[in-house]
């Protein structure tokens, strides 16, 4: 059973338990009321409306188990850059799970903090920054399946959502758009050079990312998870990819700005850079849909290169997905403990001299692989 | 993008203390820079004319937070030409011990804020790790963390404690391996180096014509070093050398004070070998004599100088501090112009600013 076969089962139960009650409803009326329940009943019974509904209900159980998972690699990213630092991370707020709770905690307390919107600031691009970063990034979770059979599907059949990596990819690049905005509404210098150079940063990694993308489409013939996924059934695409995995893990990192390449955000100059004048739970769904972009990224990763969920039977397929997003997330976050930040113009250079030039080299390998027959 | 200028301070990461730099910025590139210090302007000159020579110790102390035992000393040495009072030999290698351990804490609260500049954030943590071994043993010594209050004029305060040695001797062979570990982590990076090479060049002539003391002038090629060229306390009969570097960079400045710490990791060790017996303070006269009395240091951060006007009392007329910080500021625009933004955080974590000896 996949999660549409489960989903639609709930929804046609519902729409059954609903319709019932309606139909007598409509019976106990007059009749010109009875026709009007009727249609309506009969349009909820439809096989369209279920469909949609389906859908509906698949999205949001797909996308709040990423949003835990994402709580949880908030958790990590404390925990784990407590032990690089020589201190436990979390600790007293839910003392028996890890400091798990710890992230709960500063929501609330973030929940409870005025909003501020500064005098000056251009209150339209102020107030929609954030809901333009906050909604492209959730969508890319609704994209990402877990396993063959857990993910948002369009028909029993389990076909999935056509093209969603790419869909995914396309999400992804929404961003920039939304910190320039949110850069240029603060109306702050700090914040105008982060949004700039955020806005340079995406631009310039964007295309090394997106060609070794192509490569992995190009070997498995195909722009969805499921298909990407099962073409990696006998090698992951990382072995015969491996440059354009390591300049995927770059351009990944220099996206979701962690701290080799995070100088939108630079603190030691730019304050906070383009987050600067945001406030309260503002700051907090910034800081959270970080960390989303993050477990998309790990997410991204394992699908195209990691092999997705395949692995040994002991462990569930979805556990598998997840533990190579995790592997992917420490990793990237032992990255940024260790290593100092690049400069704005060395960040260039390394994006269109070094890793444009190896994506067009590792395209031609992943052609080469393909015109060989060997994919 | 028009040129625009931006406020980096008083209160911004970038600024250790309070102060303030103004950067005109043209993009991303400077194109001019106007330090403003005066935010904690305390009047330290001021105050000591109000106190008697002994209480001006602590205040000394207050003068700067990262190395604030080597300007206590600079008082107490001024206070001591003031009066002519001669200190016992030990109390002076207690005083040479003290203070170059006080450079290695000094450097390394340097080193830990220009890592945390840079954005290395395992840099920042595990150099204050190490600096916590020396401030223990400062604690054992004198109480105290970061104000020690421990010259005296004619001395010191008292005596090493117990086992104080053997401590020292562990501490320093733990940090000398350290210290090793440290040039791995940051030299070994890539990205350190290409935010350090050919950063934030202060060429030679520059650096001495604006007066430009300390690490950052011999990180520009001029051996130069009070300790060497105008021994005061015991410093003579110690051997090591004065560490310069040619490059005139953010890295030359880094490699000097990193070779400071191995050099006074030496003389700590000798200090402690030559150390006599006997004791560790005089009783020093109430009032001073008409008259002045002049003193001057290496400090970590450059050239300390005090300047004291005794009147016959038992409160001095006037005192005058030179700070090796105030001058050095004077230099930033100089090394600023024609960088990035981004430039700013090394070239300035760089010269170690301390702003409480700067504005004073």
């Amino acid at each position: 059973m996949n999660l549409f076969e489960f989903c639609y089962g709930i929804i046609h139960w519902l729409v059954d338990l609903i319709n019932h009650l309606w139909y007598w409803l409509g019976d106990v009326l007059p009749w010109w009321f009875g026709d009007f329940f009727d249609a309506v009943g009969n349009f909820a019974a439809s096989q369209g409306h279920m469909a949609v509904m389906t859908i509906f209900l698949e999205v949001v159980i797909v996308v709040v188990i990423a949003l835990i998972n994402v709580l949880n690699f908030i958790w990590i990213f404390r925990k784990f850059m407590g032990r690089m630092f020589d201190f436990y991370g979390p600790y007293y707020v839910g003392y028996r799970i890890g400091g798990w709770l710890q992230n709960l905690a500063d929501g609330i307390k973030l929940f409870v903090k005025e909003i501020i919107v500064p005098a000056k600031a251009d209150k339209m691009g102020y107030l929609l920054a954030p809901i333009i970063y906050i909604g492209s990034s959730i969508l890319i979770l609704a994209t990402i399946p877990f396993s063959e059979n857990f993910g948002v599907a369009t028909n029993e059949s389990g076909s999935y959502v056509p093209a969603g990596a790419l869909f995914a990819l396309a999400a992804f690049a929404i961003a920039p758009f939304s910190i320039l905005l949110a850069g240029w509404a603060s109306n702050n210098k700090y914040t105008l050079i982060g949004g700039m150079r955020s806005a340079a940063q995406m631009m310039s990694y964007e295309i090394p990312l997106l060609m070794t993308v192509a490569s992995v489409f190009l070997l498995a013939g195909s722009y969805g998870f499921v298909d990407i996924v099962d073409a990696q059934h006998d090698i992951w695409f990382a072995f015969p990819l491996f440059i354009g995995f390591l300049i995927f893990l770059v351009c990944l990192a220099a996206e979701v700005e962690i701290i080799p390449f995070d100088l939108p955000e630079a603190e030691a100059e730019l304050v906070e850079g383009w987050t600067t004048e945001y406030g309260g739970m503002r700051f907090g769904l910034f800081y959270f849909t970080t960390t989303i972009r993050s477990y998309a990224g790990g997410a991204l990763a394992t699908a195209l290169f990691l092999g997705g969920w395949h692995g040994p039977a002991l462990i569930p397929d979805e556990i598998w997905f997840l533990i190579k997003a995790y592997i992917v997330y420490t990793i990237f976050q032992w990255m940024t403990w260790s290593l100092p930040r690049v400069r704005v113009d060395q960040m260039l250079g390394i994006g269109w001299k070094r890793l444009l030039p190896l994506a067009v080299i590792n395209l031609m390998i992943a052609v080469a692989l393909k015109s060989m027959g060997w994919f | 993008m028009a040129e625009m200028w931006i406020n980096m301070g008083p209160q911004h990461p970038m600024t250790h203390g309070l102060w303030n730099l103004r950067v005109k910025v043209d993009g991303e590139t400077i194109v001019d820079a106007q330090p403003e210090v005066g935010y904690l302007h305390r009047g330290i000159e001021k105050l000591c004319e109000g106190k008697t020579y002994p209480q001006i110790i602590p205040l000394a102390d207050r003068l700067c937070y990262g190395s604030s035992l080597t300007w206590s000393h600079l008082y107490c040495m001024a206070v001591e030409d003031l009066m002519n009072v001669e200190v016992p030999e030990r109390a002076e290698y207690i005083r040479v011990l003290t203070i170059e351990m006080q450079r290695i804490v000094s450097h390394l609260m340097w080193l830990a804020a220009y890592a945390g500049d840079l954005g290395l954030g395992v840099g920042f943590v595990y150099t204050m790790r190490e600096r916590e071994v020396f401030l223990d043993l400062f604690q054992a010594l004198t109480g105290a963390r970061i104000t020690y209050n421990f010259p005296r004029i004619g001395g010191v305060a008292h005596d090493l404690p117990p086992n104080f040695e053997r401590d020292t001797l562990r501490a320093i062979s733990y940090f000398e391996g350290r210290l090793k570990e440290y040039e791995d982590l940051f030299e070994g990076s890539k990205i350190f180096m290409m935010r350090n090479v050919g950063v934030g060049i202060l060429k030679k002539e520059d650096a001495i014509n604006m007066g430009v003391t300390g690490p950052t002038l011999r990180a520009s090629g001029v051996s130069y070093d009070l300790r060497k060229d105008r021994p005061y306390s015991v410093y003579e009969e110690m051997n090591f050398n004065v560490v310069t570097h040619k490059d005139c960079d953010c890295y030359a400045r880094y490699r000097v004070r990193m070779d400071e710490m191995w050099e006074s990791c030496q003389i700590m060790k000798q200090a402690l070998k030559k150390m006599p017996k006997g004791k560790v303070r005089i009783v020093s006269p109430r009032n001073a004599p008409v008259g002045t009395g002049l003193a001057r240091v290496e400090d970590p951060r450059g050239e300390g100088m005090m300047y004291i006007v005794g009147d016959g009392t038992d409160k001095p007329y006037r005192v005058k501090i030179r700070s090796p910080i105030f001058v050095t500021v004077s230099a930033a625009p100089k090394i600023l112009i024609g960088y990035k933004v981004a430039d700013v955080v090394a070239i300035m974590g760089g010269l170690d600013m301390c702003i409480g000896e700067t504005d004073r």
